[in-house]
């Protein structure tokens, strides 16, 4: 990333896992899943499907959610207020 | 007033005890210095950690009238019915990154409310009061629905009476509500939640897998719906979609997702966060939900083969097909278990509607009273008026169901639902970029509401004998864009809401090629770039209760 997170100023932060966050639409198309069979514990796919889609979704906002977790936040929490505190009241 | 069901009767008013006792403690849970101040009364005192959240946002997102009445759609036109759970599960990967910036520009700068935020993003009082607005009017059929649930349980339970006799549990439900929430503020339905999602997680597991084998097993179960849509005149309704409302379905999935995080409600939840964090973790949770959603629509199919019978409301005269999942518990539990089942409904109510008539009133203090009517109020005079306006807007929404008919609270809720998604491009898009021009919003605002309206006024429910307002579902070759019919003859359906809002888009963008070409004033931004990416711990954030 070629931001300098810290400074105000920067705007969109972009992460290329984000795009996970597609995946679950796909639940959307709704000739894929718009089926009787193959039944899964009696129930007709169309059902099924979509339940399995609330693991896929959740899966795909954890995997994001982990992967950006170390991202940097505008400010460097306890280390920087130390570093303030160093620097004295220099504005 | 007769066939009372005494055990289920008690069961249900031990456990109401309960949670209004819960409701008053609240006010002292986590107290902070003061509940003087928006922040505190309204907010909880922004510092909600994962579990609360958890609870909070989950009891405020999936309302008892969710749970009543996705069921009830399913029984009565199967597939159709089920969009509800593509809706809640395709809803945390689209609001994931957007929450999060709402969440951290308005802990920098103090906002409570969405409007607040505009306010501030677009320097427009007028943007900002048409967002409030808005809010207001989408929340309070919201609201009136809830009562409807919690009547629907009521009515089961045998008072079923007509005029203000039948009327009067759920009113003393109501007042008591109405008290707690004045006192506790967003403390009373964040503790109360905890005990309502304990009774309902319990009650749906129970139920979707004790019915089923009770009758059975899915198989049969499925069996006999496809028989009973078969047998029905109607095309539309089935085990699985019909050619014609595939597209109805998937727009509504998607138009109802990026609606429900413009809902002042659902945005209270999430703002009440302690943290980016907090709301991570919360939007890989909260499908723990959808997943319960899912199972309790499937029973819509489980009481066609309880060959359950939705009650007649007695105040109307009709059946009131929101019953039916009430009427098979009923007919299939132990009384003592329907009883904690009633009581998971009654009391999945009163959570959504105390949070929506807080977030209401915020928006009402915030936007309204302070920009317009009182500008030097205090935090002391906002929370106070804020307390007030909760109580207003609860028996507003308690007279709505004594004095109009039910059907007309429904009908609102569909048209809340295209209404709000008009302030999708203030609220939402200006998160990312503020291409937009003000007036350009506003343009948007006003002819994607007319459109929305104008759509939904064409539609008819022959069903329901309507000819106005009979649904959501607008056939492509009704669509006329003054009056020429660009997909005539088409009978695919698609969300009138979708379609208003790619209106307002178009609009909005429009409008902004021509005030941009002429440099009109696009207002002062009060926020910078940073402010979206600010966590707890940030020296930038504002304190807390402190203006």
């Amino acid at each position: 990333m070629s931001e300098s997170p810290g400074k105000p100023g920067y705007g969109l932060r972009w992460n290329n896992w984000n795009l996970l966050l597609l995946v679950p639409l796909v639940m959307l198309i709704t000739p894929l899943i718009n089926f009787d069979g193959p039944h899964l514990f009696g129930m007709p796919f169309f059902y099924w499907s979509q339940f399995a889609f609330v693991i896929v979704g959740v899966l795909c906002v954890w995997i994001v959610y982990v992967k950006t977790k170390d991202e940097p936040v505008s400010h460097k929490p306890d280390r920087l207020s130390v570093d303030d505190l160093d620097e004295g009241d220099a504005k | 007033m007769t066939n009372l069901q005494w055990t289920e009767i008690v069961v249900f008013a031990i456990l109401f005890l309960v949670v209004t006792v819960l409701g008053f403690v609240a006010a002292r849970w986590q107290a902070g210095s003061t509940l003087d101040h928006l922040d505190e009364w309204g907010l909880g005192g922004r510092k909600f950690g994962s579990w609360i959240t958890w609870f909070l946002v989950g009891g405020d997102l999936y309302t008892a009238y969710t749970f009543v009445a996705v069921p009830a759609l399913v029984f009565g036109a199967g597939a159709m019915g089920f969009f509800a759970l593509p809706y809640t599960v395709i809803l945390y990967p689209i609001v994931f990154l957007p929450l999060l910036r709402m969440w951290s520009v308005s802990r920098v700068h103090g906002y409570v409310t969405p409007a607040d935020y505009v306010r501030g993003r677009y320097g427009s009082s007028l943007l900002a009061l048409l967002v409030a607005i808005t809010g207001i009017v989408a929340t309070m059929p919201y609201i009136a629905l809830q009562l409807v649930g919690l009547e629907a349980v009521l009515r089961t339970m045998g008072f079923n009476g007509a005029g203000f006799l039948g009327h009067l549990p759920l009113l003393i439900a109501f007042v008591v509500l109405a008290v707690y929430t004045y006192q506790s503020g967003l403390r009373a339905p964040a503790l109360i939640a905890f005990v309502k999602d304990i009774l309902i997680y319990i009650v749906i597991l129970v139920a979707v897998f004790y019915l089923p084998s009770k009758l059975g097993g899915w198989e049969t179960i499925f069996n006999s719906a496809e028989a009973k849509f078969a047998a029905t005149p109607a095309a539309s309704d089935g085990v699985l979609l019909s050619p014609t409302n595939q597209l109805q379905y998937a727009t509504l999935a998607l138009g109802s997702a990026l609606a429900l995080f413009l809902y002042p409600h659902s945005l209270t939840g999430a703002l009440a966060s302690r943290g980016r964090n907090v709301i991570k973790r919360n939007m890989v949770a909260l499908p723990a939900y959808s997943l319960l959603l899912g199972l309790l629509a499937l029973l819509g199919f489980v009481a066609i083969q309880a060959a359950s019978k939705p009650i007649v409301n007695q105040a109307t005269g009709r059946p009131d097909t929101n019953t039916i999942v009430p009427v098979l518990f009923d007919q299939q539990f132990p009384a003592w278990f329907t009883g904690i089942a009633f009581a998971a409904i009654g009391i999945g109510a009163l959570v959504p509607a105390a949070i929506m008539s807080i977030a209401a009133a915020n928006l009402w203090t915030r936007n309204i009273y302070k920009e317009y009517i009182k500008k030097d109020a205090d935090p002391k005079q906002e929370a106070k008026q804020a307390k007030l306006a909760s109580l207003i807007v609860k028996f507003g929404a308690v007279l709505f169901i004594l004095f109009v008919d039910p059907q007309f609270s429904i009908d609102l809720q569909l048209i809340g639902g295209v209404i709000i998604l008009q302030t999708l491009p203030a609220v939402a898009i200006s998160l990312y970029t503020r291409w937009f021009h003000r007036w350009a919003l506003v343009a948007g605002w006003v002819v994607g509401m007319v459109a929305g309206f104008a759509m939904l006024y064409e539609i008819p429910n022959p069903a329901a004998g309507k000819a106005h307002f009979g649904g959501s579902a607008l056939s492509l070759g009704q669509l006329s864009i003054f009056g020429w019919h660009p997909f005539s003859g088409v009978s695919t359906q698609i969300y009138v809401g979708f379609v208003a809002l790619l209106v307002n888009l178009v609009v909005a963008v429009l409008v902004t090629w021509i005030l941009r070409a002429r440099n009109v004033d696009n207002g002062i931004d009060q926020t910078q770039d940073a402010d979206y990416h600010a966590d707890e711990g940030d020296p930038r954030l504002k304190e807390v209760a402190v203006h």
